[in-house]
C-alpha cells in the first residue's frame, strides 16, 4: 500500500471559462458569450442552493428573481444567522468617492498582491470591477452604511492600503449586509420562488451520469433524511477553518457539504491556505469552544509589545518602559503594527515561544492604548473603539483602559476550497460553488474587508449570470428519481454513515475527538509548517481517525434532533480534510502569504515565495479515504500585476 | 466554582417536559454559560446520557441563535446574549435554573431549542424593500441625513433572538416587528412601501399568536442590543398612518 504521502500528478487543469484579451473586458465578453434561458423557461429549471450567508443568500435571492425555482438549504433555525453576520470591519469597493486615487485596476492589483500572487488574475479583475455595484446594491436595499453629516457615504481605510474604499456600518458590517440578502431572500420566499429548508444539513451530493443533480440531506429537527433533485446544484456553504477546532467560525459552521462533492469528484484547491488572524481574545483554558476577533482596526492605535525577560509575570504596567520589547515597530520601522495579518500573527507566535507571551499559559502579546489615551485622551479613543472595548472587557473581565488588552492569532478564514472556473463552475458540471466555499480570489492571503465583497459579488452577481449558460446547454428533459442507482447509492452510503456512528457505543465523546484533530493541525499545519511536523501530522491523522471509528460515542437515535450525531458526522469529514491540508503544505515547499514554510524564508526571516516551483493552485482530486491523492496544477500566469517580493521593513 | 443546575427536558415538540437536576464540578469563572453547558453535556455523554439540547452558532453575541431564559431572565442576569455571559456573574455554590423562551408562537423542539420560524415569516410579510438585483441606483444618488441613518442603523441592530418576546409577560413580538419597521421605514429607499410594510407585517404578528402589547417595557430591557421602547411607539404611529390612509 502507498502511504498518503506519495501522491501522484495528473494533467494540469485549466480555466477555459475566461475569454482572452484584456483583463478589462473579460467580464463582458463572457457576459455576452454566455447562453441565456429563455424567461418562461427559467421557471421550469430548479436549482439547489446550499447556504444562506453573504453568497448564498444573495444568490438564492436573485436567481429567484429571474424566474428560476430556488430550493434552498441552511442548518441554522433561519436564514439570517449564517457566520456572515459576524464580520466586523467592512467591504470594499473601488468607488473613489474620496478622490485618494483608488480605482477598479488598484483594487485589482491590491489583491492580487495582498493574494502574494497566487490568485487568478481574471477573477480578481473582475471582482474589482463588480465591487461598486455591490455598495449600489445593498444601498438600495436599506443596509444602513455610516454616513457623513452631508448624508453621503462614509468610508475609512483598513488592511494596510493606502486608499479609503472600505464602507461599513459599524462594526456590524456582515450583519448588516446579510440582513439585506436575506431580506431579499425572504421576499422571494413569501413571493413562492424560493423554498426554503432551514435546520436541513446537506449531507450529501447526487451526481447522475456525469453531472450534479441534487442533494441527500437530512432534516435536523426530525431526522428524516431526503433526496433533493435539481438541474443545478450551487454550494455557498462556507470556509473550513473549524478544522482547527479552535477559531473564529461559528461553532456549526462545518467543511461537509465541500468535502462531501470533493469525494463526488470535484477537485479541492490550495486547501492548506489558511489566514489566521492576528488580533484574538486569547484562550483562557481547555473548556474554550471558539475564539473572538476584534477587528484589526485597533492596531491603528494600539502598540503591541512583550516583556523583554523570558518568564517575566510581572502585572503589565509594573514592567517599566526600558524592559519592553515593541517588537513590530522593532523588526518593522516603516509598518510597524500595521503589518498585514500574515507578518503580525507570526511575530506573535515567535515571540510567544521564545518564552515570552503573556496570560494563561503564555500564549498572548499585549496591545496597549495607554500611549494612545494619553495622546487622544480617553473620549476619543472611546468613541473610535468603545464597543471594542466593551467586548473585550465582557469576556475578559478586564479594563482595557487600565490594563493592556491581550491578544493572539487564531484562525479566521480559509482561502482554500472547491477548485472552480470563471463560471465559478466546479470539476462537476452542473455543480458550482460560492463564496468562501470556493478558492478564487484571494489567494494564498486574503485582505481586510474582501469576504464580503467576494461572497457577494459571486452571490449577486457573477453566478446569476453564469449559472444560465450552463442551464441553457444543458436542458435536463430526464427526471431523477430515489430509483436511480446513483441515488440509490448515495442514500445508502449516507444512512450507513450515520447508522455506524450510532451504532460504534465507545467512551469519547465528538468533541474529543474534534479537539484532539484541531491542536494536531494548530500545532502542525498553523502559522509555521515544517517538513517534519507536517510529516508527523500526516502519520498521526489516520490514526486519530481509526480511534474515532472505535471508541467514538454517540446517544440517542437518527430518527430525532440530536445534535451530538451532526457534530460527529462533521468530524467524519474534518478528518478526512485535515489530512489533504497537511499534504498541501508539505508538498508546497515555499513560503507564501498565509502558508510559512519555515524552509523557505529570507535571510531575515520572511515569506520566501518560489515563482519557479509554485505559481500554481494546487487542486486535488480524492482518490479514496487515505489514500494518495492526484495533484491537478493549475498555471497562473501574470499578465498585469507583476510578481514581487513583499517587503514591509 | 460548584452549581447547582436546573434544566428543562423535553424529548420533543409533543412530549412534556419537566426540570432536572445536575451537579456540575469545576467551572471556572472565564467559561462562557454555553461552554459551562458544553462541560455538563460532555459528562452526559460520556456516561450515556442524552446531552442538553440548545441553539448556539456564532458565540459572539451576533446570530441571534443562543436562547436560553436563566434564572427567570431571557439571556440571564447581565445585559447581553447567553453566548456572552460568563460564569463570573455567578456565585460557587449557586443553583440556576435554564429554560427555553417560553411562548406560544415559540414552540419549544427539543430541550432548550424552540422554533421561531414565525419571525422568519413576519419578515417575508414585507420586512425589505423591494430592490432585484441589478436595478439599484448609484449608491449617492440618494443621500440620507445623518440622524436618519443612525436611527435606521440602531433599530437594524436586532439579532432576531426572541429575547424579547420570551421577557414579555403577554408574548408579544411588537419590539421585534417594529424594529425592522423602523430601520426600513425611516430611510427614503423604505418610504414606496412604507403604508404596505408595517400595515402586512403586523397582520403576521398577530396571525403568528404572539400576544398584545400592554407597554410592560420587559422587551426593552432583555434586549441584548439595546433596542428603544420608543421602536413600538413609532411603529404605532405608523400603523395608525398608514391605516387611515388605506381606509381613504
Amino acid at each position: 500500500m502507498t502511504s498518503y504521502a506519495d501522491y501522484t500528478t495528473g494533467e494540469p487543469v485549466a480555466d477555459t471559462k475566461a475569454p482572452a484579451g484584456p483583463v478589462n473586458e473579460r467580464w463582458d465578453k463572457r457576459r455576452f458569450e454566455a447562453k441565456l434561458v429563455n424567461p418562461a423557461n427559467r421557471r421550469k429549471h430548479t436549482v439547489i442552493v446550499v447556504g444562506t450567508g453573504l453568497a448564498g443568500g444573495s444568490a438564492g435571492a436573485t436567481l429567484a428573481e429571474q424566474g428560476y425555482h430556488v430550493v434552498q438549504f441552511c442548518y441554522q433555525d433561519s436564514p439570517r444567522r449564517a457566520h456572515s453576520i459576524a464580520a466586523q470591519g467592512g467591504i470594499n469597493a473601488a468607488k473613489n468617492y474620496r478622490n485618494d486615487g483608488d480605482s477598479v485596476h488598484r483594487l485589482f492589483y491590491d489583491t492580487v498582491k495582498g493574494g502574494d500572487f497566487r490568485a487568478r488574475e481574471s477573477n480578481v479583475h473582475r471582482l474589482a470591477q463588480i465591487s461598486v455595484e455591490i455598495i449600489d446594491q445593498c444601498v438600495a436595499q436599506g443596509v444602513p452604511f455610516a454616513r457623513e453629516y452631508g448624508g453621503l457615504l462614509d468610508t475609512r481605510s483598513f488592511g494596510g492600503v493606502q486608499v479609503s474604499r472600505t464602507f461599513y456600518a459599524r462594526g456590524q458590517t456582515g450583519q448588516q449586509l446579510l440582513l439585506g440578502a436575506y431580506q431579499a431572500l425572504s421576499r422571494q420566499i413569501a413571493a413562492g420562488n424560493v423554498e426554503m429548508h432551514p435546520r436541513t444539513e446537506m449531507l450529501d451530493l447526487i451526481v447522475v451520469d456525469g453531472r450534479a443533480r441534487g442533494i441527500v440531506a437530512r432534516d435536523l429537527v426530525t431526522g428524516r433524511i431526503d433526496t433533493y433533485f435539481a438541474d443545478a446544484v450551487v454550494l455557498a456553504s462556507g470556509g473550513y477553518g473549524n478544522v482547527f477546532y479552535l477559531s473564529t467560525n461559528a461553532m456549526n459552521s462545518n467543511a461537509t457539504a465541500i468535502w462531501r462533492a470533493h469525494r463526488r469528484g470535484a477537485l479541492f484547491a490550495n486547501p492548506c491556505f489558511t489566514q489566521i488572524h492576528p488580533t484574538c481574545i486569547p484562550r483562557t483554558g481547555d473548556h474554550q469552544s471558539k475564539l473572538t476577533l476584534m477587528s484589526e482596526s485597533l492596531r491603528n492605535d494600539g502598540r503591541i509589545w512583550v516583556p523583554k525577560a523570558k518568564g517575566d509575570r510581572r502585572p503589565p504596567n509594573d514592567i517599566p518602559e526600558d524592559e519592553r520589547d515593541y517588537y513590530l515597530e522593532r523588526i518593522y520601522p516603516s509598518f510597524g503594527n500595521l503589518v498585514p495579518r500574515d507578518i503580525a500573527s507570526r511575530a506573535a507566535k515567535n515571540v510567544c515561544d521564545e518564552g515570552r507571551g503573556v496570560g494563561p499559559g503564555g500564549q498572548g502579546v499585549y496591545l496597549d492604548f495607554a500611549d494612545a489615551i494619553e495622546r487622544m485622551g480617553r473620549g476619543a479613543v472611546e468613541a473610535k473603539y468603545g464597543n471594542l472595548f466593551d467586548m473585550y472587557q465582557r469576556i475578559t473581565d478586564e479594563d482595557p483602559y487600565e490594563v493592556p488588552m491581550r491578544i493572539y492569532p487564531a484562525v479566521h478564514y480559509t482561502m482554500g476550497g472547491l477548485w472552480v472556473d470563471y463560471d465559478l463552475q466546479t470539476t462537476i458540471p452542473g455543480l458550482f460553488a460560492v463564496g468562501e466555499a470556493n478558492f478564487s480570489d484571494h489567494g494564498a492571503n486574503r485582505l481586510g474587508a474582501s469576504a464580503l465583497m467576494q461572497g457577494l459579488a459571486d452571490g449577486y452577481f457573477v453566478l446569476p449570470s453564469t449559472i444560465n449558460d450552463y442551464l441553457a446547454r444543458n436542458p435536463h428533459h430526464d427526471t431523477v428519481t430515489d430509483e436511480h442507482p446513483e441515488v440509490q447509492e448515495v442514500l445508502a452510503g449516507t444512512q450507513d454513515r450515520l447508522n455506524l456512528l450510532l451504532s460504534v457505543d465507545g467512551d469519547r465523546t465528538p468533541d474529543s475527538f474534534h479537539r484532539e484533530v484541531g491542536e494536531l493541525m494548530w500545532e502542525f499545519c498553523g502559522m509555521a509548517r515544517t517538513d517534519a511536523g507536517l510529516r508527523k501530522a500526516l502519520e498521526r491523522i489516520p490514526q486519530i481517525r481509526e480511534e474515532f471509528w472505535r471508541r467514538i460515542k454517540v446517544p440517542g437515535t437518527g430518527e430525532e434532533f440530536n445534535q451530538s450525531l451532526e457534530k460527529a458526522n462533521r468530524i467524519v469529514d474534518y478528518l478526512e480534510l485535515a489530512e489533504l491540508m497537511c499534504l498541501d503544505a508539505l508538498h508546497r515547499e515555499e513560503s507564501c502569504g498565509g502558508h510559512f514554510r519555515e524552509e523557505s524564508q529570507t535571510p531575515d526571516g520572511e515569506a520566501a515565495r518560489d515563482d519557479e516551483r509554485f505559481a500554481y493552485a494546487a487542486a486535488w482530486e480524492f482518490t479514496g479515504t487515505g489514500e494518495a491523492p492526484v495533484l491537478h496544477k493549475e498555471d497562473l500566469v501574470f499578465e498585469y500585476v507583476h510578481p514581487t517580493q513583499r517587503s514591509y521593513a | 466554582m460548584k452549581l447547582t443546575l436546573r434544566v428543562w427536558r423535553q424529548q420533543n415538540a409533543d412530549a412534556d417536559g419537566t426540570m432536572s437536576t445536575y451537579e456540575v464540578d469545576g467551572i471556572s469563572p472565564d467559561m462562557s454559560f454555553l461552554e459551562m453547558l458544553d462541560t455538563l453535556n460532555e459528562e452526559l455523554i460520556v456516561k450515556g446520557d442524552d446531552p442538553v439540547a440548545f441553539d448556539h452558532d456564532c458565540r459572539e453575541g451576533i446570530c441571534g441563535a443562543c436562547s436560553l431564559v436563566i434564572n427567570g431572565d431571557a439571556h440571564g442576569p447581565e445585559r447581553t446574549t447567553t453566548c456572552q455571559l460568563h460564569m463570573r456573574s455567578f456565585q460557587d455554590g449557586d443553583t440556576i435554573d435554564v429554560e427555553p423562551w417560553r411562548a406560544s408562537a415559540f414552540p419549544v423542539i427539543k430541550d432548550l431549542v424552540v422554533d421561531r420560524s414565525a419571525f422568519d415569516r413576519i419578515i417575508q410579510a414585507g420586512g425589505y424593500i423591494t430592490a432585484p438585483t441589478g436595478a439599484a441606483p448609484e449608491a449617492h444618488a440618494t443621500p440620507v441625513p445623518k440622524p436618519d441613518a443612525d436611527l435606521a442603523f440602531e433599530h437594524a441592530e436586532c439579532i432576531g433572538c426572541g429575547a424579547c418576546v420570551a421577557a414579555c409577560p403577554n408574548g408579544a413580538a411588537m419590539l421585534f416587528t417594529s424594529a425592522k419597521i423602523n430601520h426600513l421605514n425611516v430611510l427614503p429607499q423604505g418610504a414606496p412601501e412604507r403604508e404596505t410594510r408595517v400595515l402586512d407585517m403586523v397582520e403576521q404578528m398577530d396571525e403568528e399568536g404572539f400576544g398584545g402589547c400592554t407597554l410592560a417595557g420587559e422587551c426593552a430591557t432583555a434586549c441584548p442590543k439595546g433596542i428603544p421602547l420608543m421602536s413600538i411607539t413609532n411603529m404605532n404611529k405608523e400603523w395608525l398612518r398608514a391605516a387611515r390612509r388605506a381606509k381613504r
